[in-house]
């Protein structure tokens, strides 16, 4: 189906279950173009799940909705490089693809020298940076990024978010990303989707700097639609 | 057939599947049993056993996630089990644990280099699929590959390789013509196309070399491949070591 309108994706009534254990619970969300939205929640809340269910690697049940034409990239939280004998620019161009350059550029990887390393010798900020590069080559409308600053240091976070930031705005892009920084939400999102199999919280990303929002996402999880209905 | 098993060997080794593909090879035990017995080609039943029981192993383990090597070290010892109780003579059995190249006719040769051929081409159209979906199997579906498809075309593919590679070496060394190869390789290699041509090279100078010093010290020509391949394993470990090629 297509979403209309403002909205690249809809998403309602989503359920997802692996031998009858429930692992998203009728979730139900909207994402405005060109913002970019936070995913935030405790381990095991379902949020890797959540990106697996929208790109369709997995069974669900209700209605997912992309707006027309949509491309979708996609950066996983984990690769396997270590011990891969397979060097930047080989990786960038598996599927015949030729715009590596301007992608190496958007996520200021210029240094030439690096399309020769191989894999398992970047460090873990040019290797975000490059599976970034990997999702920006096809010149996607959304961006899916599975905890986009795992495994490096505090000091290469920020400037991978002021990157992203960058990315959006210039390339008109709509992102979902996956924390667990409250600081990273209220920097650089413009949506908060909190998780905990269920939706604890869904509004704008500057509330949860209130004590309530935050009761909501980290207390005893209650879904919003349960709050709705006692409401 | 040193060319094609080296660079199908070169994903197995990528998998984490070496000791996978050299277990895999003595699968083949029971399928030669029974082509024996039942008087037809028992290259093909090594071949059916051997695609039967990858499937098998691939499957079971996508379902259970119980571990290739447990899997396979089950599957191995059963083989092996059947094919000594069913091999109809003792001389046969020491042949298809051990290989014998002068039984080779040009025939088969002729069949082997045909079907070598056509591994590596097939292999080569996916090679590039397999590697994105080692690295990552939710970045390879999302980018419209069937992973399972992909899998299970290389799991034929490895099968026919060895499948041949047991008629010259045998069941026990011919996993040693898919391994060692590839691992001689990625001392090497920094980057992908290098080392599935170096794997490629490594498993022809590995064959060729052992056959030719098997032929000219009158020696069974299973162990000199393994000799040869171990020499060269051992100069690219030096090669590294030395030049840091891999770091």
């Amino acid at each position: 189906m297509t979403a209309k309108d403002d909205y690249i994706l809809k998403v309602s009534n989503l359920n997802v279950r692996f031998q009858n254990q429930i692992i998203l619970d009728n979730i139900s969300f909207n994402v405005k173009k060109g913002t970019t939205m936070a995913i935030l929640g405790p381990n095991g809340a379902g949020k890797s799940v959540l990106f697996r269910t929208l790109l369709n690697l997995v069974p669900y049940n209700g209605n997912v909705e992309w707006s027309e034409k949509v491309k979708v990239g996609y950066v996983p939280q984990n690769v396997a490089v270590t011990d891969m004998p397979i060097s930047v620019k080989e990786f960038l161009s598996i599927g015949n693809r030729i715009n590596i350059e301007n992608a190496l550029n958007l996520v200021r990887l210029r240094d030439k020298s690096v399309l020769n390393k191989r894999l398992g010798v970047l460090s873990g900020g040019q290797l975000r940076r490059l599976l970034i590069a990997w999702a920006l080559i096809d010149e996607p409308n959304i961006l899916l990024l599975d905890e986009p600053t795992t495994g490096i240091d505090m000091d290469s976070e920020e400037p991978i978010y002021l990157m992203l930031n960058d990315v959006k705005k210039t390339q008109k892009m709509t992102i979902l990303l996956i924390t667990h920084d409250i600081h990273i939400v209220q920097e650089y999102t413009d949506y908060l989707l909190a998780l905990n199999k269920c939706v604890t919280f869904f509004g704008k990303s500057e509330e949860i700097g209130k004590i309530e929002t935050q009761k909501m996402i980290y207390g005893e999880p209650v879904c919003v639609e349960a709050l709705k209905r006692e409401g | 057939m040193g060319i094609s098993a080296g660079y199908l060997g070169s994903i197995l080794v990528l998998e984490k599947m070496a000791l996978v593909g050299d277990a895999l090879s003595h699968v083949a035990l029971p399928g030669l049993a029974i082509g024996i017995l039942f008087n037809f080609d028992p290259y093909i039943g090594a071949f059916a056993f051997l695609f039967a029981s990858a499937v098998i192993i691939w499957h079971v383990q996508r379902v259970t996630r119980i571990s290739f090597e447990a899997l396979v070290g089950t599957a191995f010892t059963l083989a092996l089990a059947i094919g000594i109780l069913i091999f109809p003579d003792l001389e046969l059995l020491e042949e298809a644990l051990f290989g014998n190249i002068a039984l080779i006719t040009p025939i088969d040769a002729v069949a082997a280099a045909v079907i070598s051929v056509a591994t590596i081409l097939l292999t080569r159209a996916i090679y590039k699929k397999l590697v994105l979906a080692m690295i990552s199997e939710d970045l390879a579906v999302s980018k419209g590959i069937n992973v399972a498809k992909t899998n299970l075309l290389y799991l034929f593919l490895i099968s026919l390789v060895v499948a041949i590679g047991i008629k010259i070496t045998g069941t026990l060394l011919v996993g040693f013509l898919v391994i060692v190869p590839a691992i001689a390789a990625k001392n090497l290699s920094s980057d992908m196309s290098r080392y599935s041509l170096l794997s490629a090279v490594f498993g022809a100078i590995g064959a060729f070399s052992g056959i030719f010093l098997a032929n000219f010290f009158s020696l069974p020509p299973g162990p000199m491949v393994v000799f040869s391949g171990i020499a060269i394993f051992a100069a690219t470990i030096v090669v590294n070591w030395r030049m840091k090629i891999t770091t």
